[in-house]
């Protein structure tokens, strides 16, 4: 059980690439903690910097109570699980999972024990003489669980473990590593590019893009207030709907011009934050659910966006309806059960509590 | 017959004379090891020789030290394939995945040197050899034939392809570089090891001029050139000579046989995704 902190960690590639820049983050003990951005936003190279794989350019990196900058990666207590399994071909299953444990010279009555523990929890005890040639990708996957987890580290170190694995067993995956944290209670750092699952097994989430730390907050969080624009499209799907457009005063209402549209944005707590950014350029958030067309049908006060219905996905708990308007298009997620037909205009409402507005410049949000 | 068959016929054909002419020679060694002395150079050449002489083959044990040549030839064979393996596998772990500076540079020096024929370097070797005064011992076979630029070529080539996360799964296991070599590399490596190992075998085995220009003592020889002693100044003992050849020729078609599946055998690396 330990806390990892990083500080001020950068990675600086020959020449001058920095695929890191500047990470503060800290890991707390027990904590599930997801990185996750797009390919190339320097995940990885975070994690591997944790794991010891990397050297670090500058900065500290700290386990427990301990900088682990200089400390190799098997004497930092840690373990790893690696996108493509990374099994030793040449070993059982059993060998696999007690080599890291006969390399610290185990006695082989507390290997085996572990070995056997492991195995039942991941429900491997029957593989355990098999080769990983002759397993699946999710036992193989498993294997490469239990192989983290009968050296019991403080630290477990996830880099996509489930994008090799089909979309059913990924699922199931998913909620097994989820029900190991809460049964092993151990620190664990999880990488992955797929905002699913950093929603679905994130204690808190840390979204980066090209070497910067986003937002690192809890996953409801994250999806209710993103720091800024990268964010809000990234988590969530569908992505959320953005305009670009001038926040301005009509009638002492405060309005958000848009290309196509205007929409009156007359909330008190709003205006409060919005007040000193009139006239300038922003973007105009607000999340596909968020323009439910059944819940406020009524009320002819609510601010409605009309647009042409392009295309109608019925999910069958809801329905994604795409639209446009002139040369915007959006999504909305709307009630399965309310008929839609291509070509057709509608007046869909907007939650204005759950608007977002960003600063267009540096997309940082203002609401 | 469409044309696809007699594409087929034709191919055949054509493979078949290869195949005779590819194989002519060898018949005519077998045919040769079983005939008298007198019959070798008879006209018309004759296939099948009248009398056949099974007894050849025993003469060859009894005119030259057949065992004792094939002894020196095996282990010779053995201690430069041992060798080479194993200078090579160390070269080619640091060259694939060591860092370390102008190593890319060093390597294309050494791989260089394969491109310089052996008949260039003989003269300044054997100088070499001579002045370390290992010349007539087979520190002079050995030592210069365990080190391989086309070995460690190879090797380097093939550590390269295996997957870099089972190094770095090792490595949080807990091994260092040395363990890595020896549990990961090595064992993952199995196939080109073998065909290695096998073709330096194959290579030192068979090998005539060296051993003939750096060994001098006659107990100490290698089977081809303790062959060549039936090659005499004014005759020569052909039909020995081809016995002694075909039963020479034996170890290396039972290494070939057991070891050819490692030639055509891909690596399957079961552990890795891909």
């Amino acid at each position: 059980m330990a806390k990892v902190l990083l500080k001020d960690i950068c990675k600086i590639y020959e020449g001058s690439v920095k695929a890191v820049d500047n990470v503060n983050l800290e890991i707390r003990d027990r904590e599930f903690m997801v990185l996750v951005g797009p390919s190339g936003c320097g995940k990885s190279t975070t994690l591997r910097m944790v794991a010891g794989l990397e050297q670090i350019s500058s900065g500290t990196i700290k386990i427990g109570e301990r900088i682990v900058n200089d400390v190799p990666p098997k004497d930092r207590d840690i373990a790893m699980v690696f996108q493509n399994y990374a099994l030793y071909p040449h070993m059982s299953v059993q060998e696999n999972m007690a080599f890291g444990l006969r390399l610290r010279k185990f006695k082989k009555v507390d290997i085996n024990a572990r070995v056997k523990e492991a195995a039942a929890m991941l429900g491997l005890t029957e593989y355990l003489h098999r080769r990983p040639k002759a397993l699946s990708g999710g036992q193989r996957q498993r294997v490469a669980v239990g192989r983290a987890i009968v050296r019991k580290p403080q630290v477990f170190l996830f880099d996509e473990p489930l994008s090799n694995l089909d979309a059913k067993m990924r699922v199931q995956m998913r909620t097994e590593i989820s029900k190991l944290h809460n049964q092993l209670e151990t620190t664990m750092i999880y990488v992955t590019h797929d905002q699913v699952e950093a929603m679905t097994m994130g204690d808190r989430i840390c979204v980066m893009k090209d070497g910067v730390i986003q937002q690192v907050d809890t996953p409801l969080e994250i999806y209710d207030h993103p720091a800024n624009i990268f964010v809000a499209s990234f988590i969530g799907t569908p992505p959320m709907n953005l305009f670009r457009g001038k926040l301005q005063l009509k009638n002492d209402i405060l309005t958000f011009v848009g290309e196509t549209f205007e929409l009156s944005i007359n909330i008190k707590e709003h205006r409060e934050k919005l007040l000193s950014h009139v006239g300038e350029e922003v973007t105009f958030g607000i999340r596909p659910e968020d323009m439910d067309a059944e819940s406020t049908n009524n009320d002819i006060s609510i601010p409605r966006i009309t647009a042409k219905v392009e295309v109608v996905e019925p999910m069958g708990s809801e329905t994604c309806v795409y639209l446009r308007t002139g040369t915007e298009t959006f999504i909305a997620k709307v009630d399965p059960h309310k008929p839609m037909t291509v070509g057709e205009k509608i007046a869909l409402p907007v939650n204005l509590k759950k608007v977002h507005i960003f600063k267009q410049d540096s997309g940082q949000a203002l609401l | 017959m469409n044309f696809n068959t007699v594409k087929k016929i034709l191919l055949y054909i054509f493979m078949s004379i290869l195949a005779i002419g590819m194989l002519i020679p060898f018949f005519w060694m077998v045919s040769t090891s079983l005939k008298d002395g007198n019959n070798v150079f008879e006209f018309p050449p004759k296939w099948i020789p009248n009398p056949i002489k099974w007894s050849n083959y025993a003469k060859v044990w009894e005119v030259v030290p057949f065992a004792a040549f094939a002894l020196n030839s095996f282990l010779l064979a053995l201690c430069v394939t041992c060798g080479q393996v194993l200078t090579s596998a160390f070269a080619a772990f640091s060259f694939a995945r060591l860092n370390w500076w102008g190593r890319d540079k060093v390597f294309f020096a050494y791989l260089a040197t394969m491109m310089i024929p052996g008949a260039v370097t003989m003269i300044p070797l054997f100088l070499l050899l001579r002045y370390l005064g290992w010349i007539d011992s087979y520190k002079a076979i050995i030592i210069p034939g365990i080190f391989s630029a086309y070995g460690t070529f190879m090797l380097r080539q093939f550590f390269m392809g295996l997957p870099t996360e089972l190094e770095d799964a090792a490595r949080i296991d807990g091994c260092n570089l040395w363990e890595i070599f020896w549990n990961v590399t090595i064992p993952l490596s199995k196939p080109a090891l073998a065909t290695l190992a096998i073709f330096t075998f194959l290579g030192n085995w068979r090998n005539f001029q060296w051993p003939l220009i750096v060994l001098q003592t006659s107990e100490k020889m290698t089977l081809p050139v303790g062959l060549a002693y039936f090659m005499g100044e004014h005759s020569t003992k052909w039909n020995l000579l081809m016995a002694g050849s075909l039963m020479s020729i034996v170890p290396l078609v039972a290494i070939f046989l057991i070891g050819q599946r490692f030639f055509v055998k891909g690596i399957q690396l079961g552990g890795v995704k891909g």
